[in-house]
């Protein structure tokens, strides 16, 4: 069975945090995902951009409406995931659009954060590899 | 010496700026904060340099070279800052950060005698208008992106225009280019169905950054300048889409009523009235041009807003004298134009165009039946044009109180003169009962 974990989190607090609390709150995820890693159960995780970052996504009667920002209302709630690769939101808006969700609900599209690599590309496969 | 380096800072702002910007938004990827800092730093290097070595033979040419030149350091340290301190606290999501690319060279040297790199900006312009008023930005977002990159306001100028806080305006500039960063807006002039889908929001972006040039919220001059790349800009969107009768319209519309800059503001300062202007100061090249483009757009038989507010303005721009004005077919315009824009701005145009033909009074009860529409109420142009309509009629105790209750909702210092003038001519008036 596959399980997601959700984490809610005080947004504005987290964009004001101190160099401390961002090195430890680093370092906590870290162990939390080596032990995830060691128990073999993590398939994938990914920390968030901002809700400001988000562009949500409905489409009525044929015609696609976008918004900027979060999905905010409160009478819908989170009904699935899926993490899609593309060149440009562009793209992912194209494929959001599609989703059979936008034609009765919304689509929220929001970017995850990329953690810079530093190094060759043999070494990022190699950590790739190690953290499957 | 000096001067000649004002006179090439000058044009460059007025000229090449937003060329040179929109190219190296294209080179830094799309962030924008990393462009505008290698500009304005590539600006304070010309300030010190120019006047030692002369102004180079190609100013625009000297500032792209340089800012790109200091944009490659700056992506350097940036991918440095990035490895060590950054949003990133978790994720399985990786991407490849080059630390080893080599930087070394003078960032200034040899900056002018470059292939000619601004062969290809025109491009990127309208690369740039598009990814300010892509439809994953907000209305406000997009317009104080266009006012902030393209018109080359300030913040304070965009918050003044907006009527918003400093702070606010600030936070959403912020925002809006950390979205275009981390969500991958893509800076590129859209193909297909889906650029003619953009277009409206491009026209509209595009004419509300062309209003705040011509008609400044803040206090002060005119800027032409900030009208005048709005109408470039137009200008390459209907080379880029010929076949769409709006955009003809809409450069029209602009060519229409930039050609009347000059007459518009008094020595005082004060808005002269179309009706007060001197017609021999209007630009008629611009007027012809204006004519032209109507001509040709309406030849493509679609109408649209932007063709018929051109065409009133064609209609004001050809008549001789202020009396030979056509009301009745502007106000049938007017008409027309409330089906595309039903907004209390041509609710109002189209109320006191049919006044000039059947009379203030007819006007005057027709606004009182605009004033109880929703959103009228302090809407600051209704009892200017009340005003005028009462003074027209002779009422002019009624016109005092109008004209002044207009002048408290007015924020433009050029209205506010304006209106204060006719205060006093409408004062001189009841004294002469």
């Amino acid at each position: 069975m596959r399980y997601l974990i959700l984490i809610y989190m005080n947004e504005q607090q987290f964009l004001s945090r101190t160099p401390e609390s961002q090195s430890s709150m680093t370092s906590e995820y870290r162990t939390y995902m080596d032990e995830m890693g060691a128990a073999g159960i993590l398939r994938a995780g990914d920390q968030l951009q901002p809700s400001f970052t988000a562009t949500t996504i409905r489409v009525r009667d044929g015609k696609t409406l976008n918004t900027d920002g979060p999905f905010a209302e409160t009478k819908e709630q989170l009904g699935g995931y899926f993490i899609i690769e593309t060149d440009s939101i562009d793209d992912a808006i194209s494929w959001g659009g599609k989703c059979p969700g936008a034609r009765h609900g919304s689509i929220e599209v929001r970017p995850l954060v990329v953690q810079p690599m530093a190094g060759k590309a043999a070494d990022v496969t190699a950590t790739a590899a190690a953290s499957r | 010496m000096m001067n000649a380096v004002d006179n090439a800072l000058a044009a460059f702002y007025s000229g090449e700026r937003v060329a040179v910007l929109a190219t190296l938004i294209k080179s830094a990827r799309g962030d924008f904060d990393a462009a505008e800092d290698a500009l304005a730093d590539a600006i304070a290097r010309a300030v010190v340099r120019w006047p030692k070595d002369g102004v180079p033979e190609r100013p625009g040419a000297w500032m792209l070279t340089v800012a790109r030149r200091l944009l490659i350091d700056e992506a350097r340290v940036d991918a440095r800052r990035n490895a060590s301190n950054s949003f990133a606290v978790w994720g399985t999501s990786t991407e490849l950060v080059d630390e080893n690319a080599e930087f070394e060279q003078s960032i200034e040297k040899d900056a002018a005698v470059v292939d000619d790199p601004l062969d290809v900006v025109h491009d990127e312009r309208l690369a740039l208008l598009y990814t300010c008023c892509h439809p994953s930005l907000s209305t406000n977002a997009q317009l104080t992106l266009a006012l902030r990159t393209i018109g080359g306001l300030s913040v304070r100028e965009i918050s003044r225009a907006l009527l918003e806080p400093e702070a606010t305006t600030a936070q959403r500039l912020v925002r809006t280019k950390q979205k275009i960063r981390e969500a991958r807006v893509p800076f590129t002039i859209p193909s297909g169905t889906a650029l003619h889908e953009r277009n409206d929001v491009v026209r509209e972006t595009l004419y509300l950054v062309f209003n705040e040039g011509y008609t400044p919220s803040e206090a002060g001059a005119l800027r032409a300048d900030v009208a005048g790349e709005a109408i470039r800009l137009a200008r390459l969107l209907t080379v880029l889409t010929p076949g769409d009768p709006e955009s003809l319209g809409l450069l029209a519309l602009m060519l229409l009523h930039h050609a009347r800059r000059s007459a518009r503001i008094g020595d005082d300062g004060a808005i002269i009235s179309l009706e007060e202007q001197d017609r021999t100061r209007w630009d008629r090249d611009a007027i012809q041009e204006g004519e032209r483009l109507l001509d040709r757009a309406i030849a493509l038989q679609k109408s649209g807003p932007y063709q018929l507010q051109a065409a009133i303005a064609a209609l004001h721009a050809t008549a001789r004298t202020a009396t030979e004005t056509d009301w009745s077919q502007i106000a049938g315009l007017y008409g027309a134009l409330r089906f595309y824009m039903p907004t209390p701005v041509v609710e109002l145009n189209a109320a006191v165009a049919l006044a000039m033909v059947l009379g203030p009074e007819w006007g005057l009860a027709q606004l009182d039946t605009l004033a109880t529409e929703r959103g009228m109420a302090d809407y600051h142009l209704l009892p200017a044009a009340r005003a005028d309509l009462l003074r027209r009629a002779q009422r002019f105790d009624e016109a005092l109180v109008a004209y002044n209750d207009a002048i408290r909702l007015t924020e433009s210092s050029a209205e506010h003169r304006y209106l204060e003038r006719r205060v006093s001519e409408v004062t001189a008036r009841m004294q002469l009962r």
